[in-house]
């Protein structure tokens, strides 16, 4: 009995231990971001402070706002000076909008998290549908129509798709929304969360709710295409895999039905490899979301990202970026955690075969 | 060819071929095997590894992989021929009728589901199919786990495999095979992942559990040794066919089949002196396999008409028949 808890004991050790490494990967990752990201705005040519006043102000006043934002300092001052200004959310202000880069970031990044959200649903959910059936019926006409798709959806680019889709619904049968979060005449929620379709849930108005969903499908299914079939894919060749092995064939031989072992027992331990990839998929979704937001006039933080790019905003590429990593980096850990879950190999940290 | 006149024989393997589609053609792997399983009768299938045992056994349960193919041949369980029978039907013989317990016990569990999870499916679906509750089904999977000498069954149930022992798992094993009522249980070479003590252990818990369950058994084995301690009745196989089988006392007083003598005396034994001579050369390549005798190639024996003719399974007394030209006397 003793030696029975000290093994459960043992397995949330393990678990603990396992996310405490995770966390500590993830604040290297963000703390080797963060400098290149530095080095990269300050080596740039083009001084920020001439940038930001204009071609026509006169030297003084360059020179004093240089002293204001510490580029007189040495290269590690200024970092240590900029940092001290992102941990606690500054990150100064931004050349374009002059405003504090904080304010636009919490303005344009609900609109993106939502959008990749409803992406991240439509991946998991079709990947898994469609990677469950193309093994079910595998080299079967179903198998084969998947694969076709696959090879389409991922070979085109979302922002192909994005066209497509506003041509489609856009112009020659619209039946769904193509432009904004919303429709016009519709008032927005009070912001609580920034996410519209939440907000519009807690304040209890269904018919906002439903039109942001609308609005969402076109945008999040352009970007949710190229990595759905991606995944499709590696479900279906990680369940084709197991469908070789022993425990399969045993589950078969109780007589259990088909269903339950194709949803239970192939289906689970088919979806850890997918749900790593899925992981850092759906991570990239933010970035790759510049194009998409673009097409559909959404007013999200890729395109205020890409567009501080252009105009060499550099406070605001700095911290679009580090929001980017961080983003990135809660997702894997989430992820981590989902595999953890499905596989008690890694959470109990036993022998893995 | 073995006459099926007996009226309490449960499982009847006739003349079975099976095949498997690789990139060199087809490996014609089982051909012609013949095999009989009675009531309560526990029977040995011996042969050295690659000879087609487990093949045999999983077309039994019609779980062979993908690339196989029956070409010919019948398996009959109480009269019906396995091969034919329709989804319902086949689910019937492996819900009620027949268990297996597979060879490597870690990779015949799953290893993402608890032992609990998976066994409970098991009683859930074994049976007449009759809904049986929760509690029902959970006193039913402890109930088998003490029946394997597993202590403290509630752990065990909570416990993934990964967690368990190779000894262990193969009691969970077997425990899945024998929680509800089966006719036959196929065991394939239940201890050989095992340490040498714990597979003995593992092989009387299996003759004990048999016997008091009046199953038969099908064991599968490549030792001698070991069929003659577990079984009634021994079915000699190599490549792909029976070469000889007897009741165990008979067939150990009075081997025939020079393969079977070959076996015994790879036995390296305690007394008399030296290693073991062993049997010549190794399992032919299914793609090609020889004509004939599949055994002439490694045969001291072998003359020309084993080159060309493939000898047929003949009674030479005492239910003891052999597939050999030379002991049918007609070379």
């Amino acid at each position: 009995m003793s030696l029975c808890r000290r093994r459960e004991w043992g397995g949330y050790m393990k678990l603990s231990s396992y996310v405490i490494k995770r966390l500590l990967y993830s604040i290297f990752v963000l703390v080797g971001l963060s400098i290149v990201i530095f080095v990269i705005a300050r080596v740039v040519p083009g001084d920020p402070a001439r940038l930001a006043l204009g071609p026509r102000a006169p030297q003084f006043a360059v020179d004093a706002l240089r002293e204001e934002m510490h580029l007189d300092k040495s290269l590690p001052v200024q970092y240590f000076y900029w940092i001290k200004g992102v941990v606690t959310g500054n990150f100064g202000k931004s050349l374009v909008t002059k405003r504090n880069v904080m304010e636009d970031i919490a303005e344009f990044l609900p609109a993106t998290l939502e959008l990749v959200l409803m992406s991240a649903l439509f991946v998991v959910v079709f990947s898994i549908l469609f990677g469950a059936l193309a093994a079910r019926y595998k080299d079967s006409w179903v198998d084969s129509l998947i694969r076709v798709m696959a090879y389409t959806g991922v070979a085109v680019p979302s922002f192909v798709l994005a066209v497509i889709f506003l041509l489609l619904f856009g112009y020659i049968w619209p039946v769904i929304p193509v432009l904004g979060r919303l429709s016009a005449g519709i008032q927005p929620p009070p912001t609580i969360t920034g996410l519209i379709t939440v907000d519009s849930l807690l304040t209890g108005r269904m018919d906002v709710f439903f039109d942001a969903i609308n609005h969402l499908i076109l945008p999040a299914l352009a970007l949710a295409v190229g990595p759905l079939f991606q995944e499709a894919r590696i479900v279906r060749s990680a369940m084709t895999e197991n469908m070789g092995k022993d425990y399969l064939a045993a589950a078969v031989g109780f007589g259990i039905p088909d269903h339950v072992i194709t949803g239970k027992y192939l289906l689970k331990p088919s979806l850890i490899p997918a749900v790593s990839v899925m992981g850092l998929d759906i991570a990239s979704l933010m970035s790759n979301a510049f194009l998409v937001e673009v097409i559909f006039d959404w007013p999200g933080i890729s395109r205020y990202g890409m567009e501080a790019m252009l105009r060499k905003d550099l406070n605001a590429i700095s911290a679009v970026i580090i929001v980017f990593g961080l983003i990135f980096v809660v997702v894997n850990i989430i992820v981590d955690l989902i595999v953890a879950y499905l596989d008690p190999r890694i959470r109990l940290g036993g022998r893995s075969s | 060819m073995i006459v099926n006149n007996e009226k309490d024989c449960i499982l009847d393997i006739r003349n079975l071929h099976v095949w498997y589609r690789t990139y060199g053609g087809f490996a014609e792997v089982l051909d012609g095997v013949n095999l009989m399983v009675k009531k309560g009768e526990k029977v040995g299938l011996v042969g050295e590894a690659g000879c087609g045992k487990t093949t045999t056994m999983r077309s039994v349960l019609r779980i062979l992989p993908e690339n196989a193919v029956v070409p010919k041949g019948e398996i009959l369980f109480h009269g019906q021929d396995i091969l034919k029978m329709k989804s319902q039907e086949i689910n019937k013989v492996r819900t009620q009728g027949i268990s297996m317990i597979f060879q490597e016990p870690s990779a015949a569990l799953n290893p993402v589901f608890t032992i609990g999870t998976q066994m409970f499916d098991v009683i859930r679906y074994s049976g007449s199919g009759k809904a049986k509750s929760k509690d029902e089904i959970k006193e039913l999977a402890v109930k088998a786990i003490r029946e394997v000498y597993i202590p403290d069954p509630e752990r065990i149930l909570k416990s993934y495999p990964g967690q368990l022992s190779g000894g262990m798992k193969q009691r969970v094993c077997i425990a899945m095979a024998i929680v509800t009522d089966r006719e036959l249980l196929i065991a394939d070479e239940p201890g050989t992942s095992l340490d040498v003590t714990i597979q003995d252990q593992v092989h009387r818990l299996l003759r004990g559990l048999v016997e008091k369950k009046g199953m038969s058994l099908i064991m599968i084995t490549h030792s001698l040794g070991v069929a003659r301690e577990m079984t009634d009745r021994i079915y000699v196989m190599y490549a792909g066919s029976i070469v000889e089988t007897a009741e165990t006392k008979v067939l150990f007083k009075d081997p025939m089949h020079p393969y079977t003598l070959g076996l015994l005396e790879s036995v390296p034994r305690l007394t008399g002196g030296g290693m073991a001579e062993g049997i010549y050369g190794r399992i032919p390549n299914y793609l090609s396999p020889p004509q004939g005798c599949r055994f002439h190639p490694r045969c001291r024996l072998a003359a020309e008409r084993c080159f060309e003719e493939k000898p047929p399974l003949m009674d030479v007394g005492e239910g003891h028949y052999v597939a050999c030209f030379w002991v049918q006397g007609v070379i």
